[in-house]
């Protein structure tokens, strides 16, 4: 059963066509990565997939409901009960405690749920770090505690934008196996990044070049070793 | 988690909500103290003004009609129509009654005079120096001359109003007067008249007007010596009123040609004609004529103050606004991406503006309680600098200066809060 579903889709800024008819779906608990050079338009998709955006052309539809037509305002509530987000530059609130941050997609979602943000907490592995702020925190914990926020909500679909980029190898680890947790538990993951060690552990690899899929390479089709050398070699051209 | 949100905010950009409450309190102690000063400077003007004299005059409605038909002036020999001095504390009990702040009985007669230099035929002016008096609503008060002619140059001291030893009765003398009779202070004339005496001088005068020429005494002892006990030619009174409109000018020309309601607003305000109207209720036979200058003046230099007042203070509002509109577009800005991320988890625009909003706000409105007690001290500052007395705190300068600072707050966060509004995720968080 298809969780998304991206039909001829287009986003054009003036002559720029940052994607162009592009057609994708995504099966309930896949874990897809998108790849693709700068500028091939995978912030975009990540943009129109995670309600951010709409498209200029076609349509995306998200667990059963057209998104392209919908009001900003709708789009926030899709956002706020469909999806979780995880980002490079992680954006957490520098005023907020690890345990607030979380918390705030919570209050923004229904209500607020102390011990169910420190069991996030405690999922990432971070339930004694919970009480410190953003700037007490290294990198990886500070991812870690913006995949509990993705988490918080119980979302349909996880949507991770380049979650390893600003991470040494340690954390890159750690971070890769709180992602195989969630996908071995079920979570549908879309992750978008440059890492063909990232892309490997996809279930599928969507390769993007001018806004168009180039290629697409499932796990179960290559050897991991053969693949991410294939990857790399895409992502280098 | 608002209250987390809100506390975190506050506390963790202590910089530039500073800033914004130091503006906040710039604006609203300009407007305190305006509005203070404004709001009293109306007394302060009246006081100011008492020193050119009182603003109504009160003459038996005989003596008026001569006065306005053949410009005659009141006094003895022309007109037998009188007041009574026992109806004076009488003006104490008119509706405005507070508003009277003093008066001074007056009956004259022409006399000689008697000095160690010879004899001058002068106006002899009976009158209270400085009268205690029991009204009939239970005040006590002091009136009479003292008050009433704050401006004369005196050398010597003021007489009273109780005779002084030796049987005879202390007097102010004009300086012209005094020199032609040769007089100082501490010195005595005589009055030869009926019933006449010896007047000790407590006091040489210069007004710069026609009483320089006039020895004033008693009012009991010109009542004896003209044979007219207990009478009162003329009352000069001086009374805090309210600048006048046209509703007080057409009450003035014929208070009979007002609607039921214009009458009790005319009647209930203490326009000068409005009090003019109450004091001839009160004393028997008498017309209160407004002494138009004072009035005028009054009303002329009240209405220019005022409203360089209201000027400075929408001035120094929209400076506020302008400085508060700056800073908080920063604020945005420097925290767009905090904002993006707020709607990317799901918050409306609307909830992260009153979120804004409320941090502005509570960051204004502190500002502004700094500023409103600030500007009690600046507007003390200005009323002993400028009226040489303190102004009096108003009640309703409180919710003005609320409602002006949360108008001005939301005027200079507008700006910041249609920015916030168009803000959209994608563009902060992804850069695109």
């Amino acid at each position: 059963m298809n969780i998304l579903e991206l039909k001829n889709v287009s986003m054009i800024y003036g002559q720029v066509k940052a994607l162009y008819d592009v057609s994708l779906s995504v099966e309930q608990g896949e874990w897809l990565a998108i790849m693709g050079p700068s500028g091939s338009g995978k912030t975009t998709m990540m943009n129109i997939i995670g309600c951010m955006d709409r498209p200029t052309n076609g349509s995306v539809i998200l667990d059963g409901e057209e998104l392209s037509r919908l009001s900003p305002a709708e789009l926030t509530a899709i956002r706020r009960d469909k999806i979780g987000l995880i980002f490079q530059q992680f954006h957490l609130i520098s005023y907020l405690t690890a345990l607030e941050n979380v918390m705030v997609a919570q209050y923004y979602h229904s209500m607020i749920d102390e011990g169910e943000a420190l069991l996030a907490m405690e999922r990432v592995g971070l339930k004694e770090r919970a009480k410190h702020l953003p700037r007490q925190l290294s990198g990886g914990e500070q991812q870690r505690v913006c995949i509990a926020r993705a988490l918080i909500n119980y979302p349909r679909l996880i949507l991770a934008d380049e979650p390893t980029g600003n991470l040494d190898e340690t954390n890159e680890h750690i971070v890769m196996e709180i992602l195989r947790k969630l996908h071995n538990g079920g979570s549908t993951i879309i992750v978008v990044t440059h890492d063909p060690e990232v892309a490997v552990e996809a279930d599928r690899t969507v390769f993007l070049e001018h806004g168009r899929i180039s290629n697409v390479v499932r796990k179960n089709d290559v050897p991991d070793a053969v693949k991410a050398k294939d990857m790399q070699l895409s992502s280098a051209r | 988690m608002f209250r987390h949100m809100l506390i975190g905010a506050l506390t963790r950009q202590r910089g530039r909500m500073f800033m914004i409450a130091m503006t906040m309190a710039l604006g609203a102690s300009i407007s305190t103290a305006m509005l203070g000063v404004m709001m009293d400077v109306g007394d302060k003007v009246n006081q100011e003004l008492k020193s050119y004299g009182a603003n109504l005059m009160v003459v038996p409605k005989g003596a008026a009609l001569l006065g306005d038909l053949y410009g005659v002036e009141d006094g003895l020999g022309v007109t037998d129509k009188y007041l009574a001095e026992d109806e004076l504390p009488k003006l104490k009990s008119i509706f405005w009654a507070f508003n009277i702040v003093d008066f001074a009985p007056y009956l004259e007669t022409s006399v000689s005079v008697s000095g160690p230099s010879g004899t001058e035929q002068c106006k002899l002016v009976g009158t209270w120096f400085d009268k205690h008096l029991d009204t009939p609503t239970g005040e006590s008060l002091n009136t009479g001359m003292v008050r009433m002619k704050s401006w004369w140059d005196v050398k010597g001291n003021w007489a009273n109003d109780d005779e002084a030893s030796g049987g005879a009765v202390s007097g102010m003398i004009g300086a012209n007067l005094a020199s032609k009779l040769g007089v100082a202070p501490g010195g005595k004339v005589s009055i030869p008249a009926n019933n006449g005496g010896d007047v000790m001088i407590m006091g040489v005068f210069q007004s710069g007007g026609a009483e320089d020429d006039s020895l004033f005494v008693p009012l009991s002892f010109v009542q004896r010596i003209s044979d007219r006990p207990g009478a009162v030619s003329r009352i000069e009174v001086s009374a805090l009123t309210t600048p006048e409109n046209d509703l007080a000018r057409r009450a003035a020309q014929d208070p009979n040609s007002l609607s039921r309601h214009e009458w009790d607003t005319w009647y209930c305000t203490a326009y000068i004609s409005s009090i003019a109207y109450q004091i001839e209720e009160v004393i028997t036979n008498a017309r209160a004529k407004p002494v138009l200058q004072v009035a005028e003046s009054e009303g002329a230099i009240l209405q220019k103050t005022q409203l360089l007042m209201l000027l400075l203070t929408i001035l120094s509002l929209a400076c506020s606004a302008l400085a508060i509109s700056n800073l908080v577009t920063a604020s945005v800005m420097e925290r767009s991406a905090e904002i993006g991320l707020l709607k990317a988890v799901g918050a409306s625009s609307t909830e992260v503006s009153v979120l804004i909003m409320t941090e502005i706000m509570i960051t204004a409105l502190s500002g502004g309680v700094v500023g409103y007690f600030a500007g009690r001290g600046f507007a003390q500052i200005i009323g002993h600098t400028v009226f040489g007395s303190s102004i009096a705190a108003r009640g309703l300068v409180i919710p003005l200066v609320a409602l002006l600072v949360f108008v001005v707050t939301l005027a200079g966060s507008l700006p910041a809060i249609r920015m916030l509004l168009s803000l959209r995720p994608a563009e902060v968080l992804h850069g695109r």
